[in-house]
C-alpha cells in the first residue's frame, strides 16, 4: 500500500485532475487518470527532499482553507478600498517580523501561500537566526494585531494539520 | 441566434454580475499599479486581481457554460487552483529580489561613503 500509493490524497488530485481536464466520466478516462495518479507520485518520489506530506486531519484543512477564502476576498474588498480612495503617501505600509513555530516543511509552503494569496500581505523571507517570518504589510495599522491573526488563523491550524497533534484536545472546535 | 438569449434571466443576471464586478477588481488591480508610490506597494495591487477578479470571471465562466451547455462544466476550478498555487511563488520571488536589490544597494552606498570618508 505504502509503496504503491505513497501520498493517496495526492493520487485522488491527480485523477480528478485527470478527469475535469479531459471533462469526461468515460471509464476510459478513468482507467488513465488512475494509472497517472499511481505512476506520477511514484517517479516524483525521488525529487521530494523532503518526501510527501503527511496530513493528519484533512478535515481541518479543508476548514483553514474556506476561512482562508473569506479572508482574501475580505481583504481584496480592503486593499480595492484603499487603492481607490486613499492617497499612496497615507497608507502605511511596513515591514513586520512574526515569531514562528511552525518547523513541517510542507506547512512553511502552504502557510506562504495562503499569506501571499491574501492581498495586504506578501511573505519576504524567515529570518535563520530566530525562525521570524519577514513580511510586507500593505496598510499596517496595528503590529500585534497582524502577529496574533496570523499565529491563531494561520499558524496554529497548519500546526493541527501537518504535525502530530501533542494536545489532541486543544484547538477542537475553534 | 446568439446562446446568450436562449439563458434564463436569472443566469443572464448573475453571470453580468460576476463578469462586471471581476472587471472592476481587475481593473483596480492595474490602477493600483498606476497609483501606488513605492515597489513594495505596488506588488499589492495585482494580488486582487488574480484572487477576487480572477475567481469572478472564473465562476462566471462555469455558470454560463453549465447553464448554456445543460452540463456540469467546472474545468475552471483546475485554472483557480493553478493560479492559486503559482502567483504567490511570483510574488514572493519579486519581492525577494527587490529586498535583495535594496540590500545590496545600500551596502554599495555604505562601502561608497566609507571611501569617501578615507
Amino acid at each position: 500500500m505504502k509503496r504503491w500509493l505513497p501520498s493517496p490524497i495526492l493520487s485522488i488530485c491527480l485523477l480528478l485532475m485527470w478527469l475535469m481536464l479531459n471533462q469526461s466520466v468515460e471509464p476510459a478516462h478513468w482507467l488513465l487518470g488512475g494509472v497517472l495518479g499511481i505512476a506520477a507520485p511514484m517517479l516524483a518520489r525521488p525529487l521530494q527532499p523532503h518526501g510527501y506530506a503527511h496530513i493528519a486531519r484533512p478535515l481541518a484543512l479543508f476548514r483553514l482553507l474556506w476561512l482562508s477564502l473569506i479572508e482574501i476576498v475580505r481583504s481584496c474588498f480592503n486593499v480595492s478600498q484603499i487603492i481607490l480612495f486613499r492617497r499612496s503617501e497615507g497608507v502605511n505600509s511596513q515591514f513586520i517580523r512574526v515569531p514562528l513555530d511552525l518547523h513541517s516543511p510542507h506547512g512553511l509552503a502552504l502557510l506562504s501561500c495562503l499569506i501571499n494569496s491574501t492581498p495586504g500581505t506578501v511573505w519576504v523571507e524567515i529570518l535563520p537566526d530566530t525562525h521570524e517570518l519577514l513580511l510586507h504589510v500593505f496598510d499596517l495599522h496595528d503590529e500585534q494585531w497582524w502577529i496574533d491573526t496570523i499565529k491563531s488563523h494561520y499558524e496554529q491550524p497548519i500546526i493541527e494539520v501537518f504535525e502530530q497533534p501533542r494536545h489532541p484536545k486543544q484547538g477542537e472546535g475553534t | 441566434m446568439n446562446i446568450a438569449e436562449t439563458l434564463p434571466w436569472w443566469a443572464a443576471l448573475s453571470v453580468a454580475f460576476l463578469l462586471v464586478l471581476g472587471g472592476l477588481v481587475a481593473l483596480t488591480g492595474a490602477l493600483g499599479l498606476l497609483r501606488l508610490g513605492t515597489f513594495y506597494q505596488r506588488i499589492h495591487g495585482p494580488a486582487i486581481t488574480v484572487t477576487l477578479g480572477a475567481g469572478c470571471i472564473l465562476i462566471a465562466s462555469m455558470v454560463y457554460f453549465t447553464v448554456a451547455q445543460s452540463r456540469l462544466v467546472i474545468h475552471e476550478l483546475l485554472i483557480s487552483v493553478f493560479v492559486l498555487m503559482t502567483a504567490p511563488v511570483v510574488a514572493m520571488m519579486i519581492m525577494r529580489a527587490a529586498v535583495y536589490r535594496d540590500l545590496r544597494k545600500e551596502h554599495a552606498d555604505e562601502a561608497g561613503d566609507g571611501a569617501a570618508d578615507a
